[in-house]
């Protein structure tokens, strides 16, 4: 037995066949653009202090931990101290200049993500640390993708998903973080995006929120200021 | 048994269950109000839910080209595109991938598409194991059945009957509590992940421009059944085109306020092809089957070919007092309530789903909800004229033209009037007995009983008590 043969030429010849027949177009007035659509999007301020502060209200009600620190040092003590209160065995990170810096003389094992690393070993993680693309104020969503955020496995497998940020990575809102995106790769955009809007959760049964469904039990964005 | 008679049969079953129905209420008066609130968060939802019309308008309306533009674009990324006519095609195509990489096992996130063309008990039935990872279709798939909503598959349960379903198949321990019950899928589902060597997923949106599938979930199931495996397939209905990357900054929130009831969903994730060089991880292969499987006999219908902007967010179904009263699994469809009622039709025969538009109030909450604004109620109208345009029904034909002979004759309206108290005089013997000419009607509600005077009477007695200055 072999493939079936794409059945486009005949899936395409429907489809302009049915299309002759145009239907009622609604009441257009000009097709909105991106830019004007933001007039009908949830409300975002205009500057740093006021998006930070819709990013953090977002974050709270979303069950996230969003943490400020000064510096790349101050936040590397906390997470030293976190290591050291949860008993981390190691901490699953991959290589960027954020994770780096803030992981610089935190004396922790690391499992480093990278080409052929092993999925099992990710598994069992306590942590895992990534970079990422963007913060997004409107939603307080963290946008990670298989470039900054070392593949597709690493933010979702561990049960505690940590995200080192700078405050430049904060974008208004999702047209800003699309632009974003487009501005760092061009054409070429990664294979993976994802806006990670709060810890992984359900509300399956009865309708009851219980957090860590497949994903992270626990969300904590380090914003270095 | 007919679609038809099978309706009526459960319709009637599941009205007669309160405890069921009212747990259905309150599920659905929670969402409301957490709808409204993720609704008012938006600056102006009616703007919205407009330009989302007119970008689905735009897509659906242009469908070959956006297709091939999502085809080209996702193949320059090594996405490997199948277009299946129909379902066969799309479960052969699926099964013979099976077979050639020698894959094992295999998890499913939530996908309708794949409950549309029954792929698991295809794959089954070939000797693969399939597990479904979203945690409503995993109990669901534990429990043999259906989705009972197309966005919450298992709303209709209570903890108890999902506790007694995992005691039974997973041999857990009895619990009452949700985060314990959860606990126990992810244990178990854990498993299944770290050794599927296939993942098999749905999509909410197809972006044309840069050859991306798009996938909204709140567990973070979807994204690790796309991770993990070294093969991912997405199955994804030809309608889901959005032209370019941006209208996701409109759609995302929108799916989530109506979907969920959220500002946004916990993952709206974008996957433009298999792990691309120099990424850590990511499958090695990616295929994309684009199904029709009659979709285009929707778009053929340039009346209701709206029907083809849903993007699925079940809004429809929490507000329509149909689905509320008569719950899920009555439809016997893929998709229920209203947007199922008004599709189904046209993705499986009109003659044998036509009752489902009958199955309705009218009221037009669905409509009214609808956030790409599909005319839903009307279309199911159109689906009523349809039906016997193509079908008539000699003795209704005969009935309709007995009443406007009547109706439009002033000497036999009046006859008609002074007559009624006899015929329900004449009624009352056999009222409520096989007899009864009126029964199927008056079996569940009241027949108003004729008023002693008529309003010509009424009218002609003001006129000579009243006269007019």
């Amino acid at each position: 037995m072999a493939f079936p043969k794409s059945d486009s030429a005949a899936i395409l010849a429907r489809i302009r066949e049915a299309l002759r027949l145009s239907a009622p177009a609604p009441s257009v007035e000009a097709a909105p653009d991106a830019q004007s659509r933001r007039r009908w999007l949830p409300k975002v301020g205009p500057d740093y202090s006021e998006q930070i502060e819709t990013f953090s209200a977002q974050a709270s009600v979303l069950k996230a931990e969003f943490l400020r620190f000064p510096s790349f040092s101050a936040a590397r003590e906390e997470l030293a101290s976190w290591a050291r209160h949860e008993k981390w065995d190691r901490i699953a990170t991959h290589a960027h200049p954020l994770t780096d810096g803030l992981l610089e003389g935190v004396e922790i094992p690391r499992f480093q993500v990278a080409s052929g690393y092993d999925k099992l070993e990710l598994e069992k993680c306590p942590v895992g640390l990534t970079a990422c693309e963007a913060l997004v104020a409107q939603t307080g969503s963290v946008l990670v993708s298989a470039v900054s955020s070392g593949g597709r496995a690493l933010s979702i497998l561990p049960p505690h998903h940590i995200v080192v940020a700078t405050r430049d990575q904060l974008v208004p809102d999702l047209t800003a973080a699309f632009a974003r995106v487009r501005a760092t790769y061009g054409a070429r955009l990664p294979g993976f995006l994802s806006f990670i809007t709060g810890p992984s959760r359900t509300g399956d049964i009865e309708r009851i929120l219980v957090l860590g469904a497949h994903g992270p039990k626990r969300l904590s964005i380090f914003l270095i200021e | 048994m007919s679609a038809s008679t099978l309706f009526q049969h459960d319709a009637k079953a599941a009205a007669a269950n309160l405890p069921r129905r009212s747990f259905v209420r309150t599920a659905l008066a929670g969402y409301m109000v957490k709808r409204k609130a993720a609704q008012d968060y938006f600056q102006d939802w009616q703007s919205a839910r407009q330009a989302a019309s007119e970008i689905k308008y735009e897509g659906v309306n242009h469908l070959d080209r956006y297709l091939e533009e999502f085809t080209r674009n996702a193949e320059a990324r090594g996405t490997k595109v199948f277009w299946a006519s129909n379902s066969e095609q799309a479960r052969a195509y699926i099964l013979e991938l099976c077979r050639q990489k020698g894959v094992q096992s295999i998890v499913k996130s939530k996908t309708m598409t794949s409950e549309e063309i029954h792929l698991n008990e295809a794959l089954e039935k070939e000797g693969y194991r399939v597990v479904e990872s979203d945690l409503g279709e995993f109990i669901m798939q534990l429990r043999h059945e259906t989705p009972y909503h197309f966005v919450l598959p298992c709303m209709h349960l209570q903890r108890d009957e999902i506790s007694a379903t995992f005691e039974k198949t997973l041999k857990s321990a009895p619990t009452r509590d949700p985060e314990e019950l959860t606990a126990i899928a992810r244990r178990f589902m854990r498993q299944e992940f770290c050794r599927a060597d296939l993942g098999i997923s749905g999509a909410n949106f197809l972006v044309a421009e840069t050859g991306m599938i798009s996938i909204t979930e709140n567990e973070g199931n979807a994204r690790l059944t796309t991770a993990l495996p070294k093969i991912h397939v997405a199955l994804v209905g030809i309608e889901k085109v959005l032209p370019k990357l941006e209208d996701l900054a409109l759609f995302l929130p929108m799916l989530s306020a109506t979907g969920t009831a959220q500002t946004l969903t916990g993952y709206n994730s974008l996957y433009g092809g298999p792990g691309q060089l120099g990424e850590t991880d990511g499958p090695e292969e990616f295929h994309v089957i684009l199904l029709d499987n009659h979709r285009t006999r929707l778009l053929a219908d340039p009346e209701q070919r709206d029907a083809l902007h849903c993007i699925r967010c079940g809004a429809c179904l929490n507000v329509c007092p149909i689905f509320k009263n008569v719950g899920g699994h009555t439809y016997g469809t893929t998709y229920q309530g209203p947007i199922g009622s008004v599709i189904t039709p046209h993705l499986r025969g009109l003659q044998d789903w036509k009752h489902l538009s009958g199955a309705s109030s009218l009221c037009g909450a669905c409509t009214e909800t609808c956030p790409v604004k599909i005319d839903l109620h009307h279309h199911l109208l159109q689906n009523r004229r349809n039906a016997v345009a193509a079908r008539p029904v000699w003795w209704e034909k005969l009935l309709f033209r007995g009443f406007s002979f009547v109706m439009r004759s002033p000497a036999l309206y009046r006859l008609a009037g002074r007559l009624a108290p006899l015929g329900f005089a004449l009624r009352r013997p056999v009222r409520n007995t096989p007899l009864d000419p009126l029964r199927p009607w008056t079996a569940t509600r009241e027949f108003p009983a004729p008023p002693p005077r008529t309003f010509q009477e009424i009218w002609k007695e003001r006129a000579r008590t009243q006269p007019t200055p």
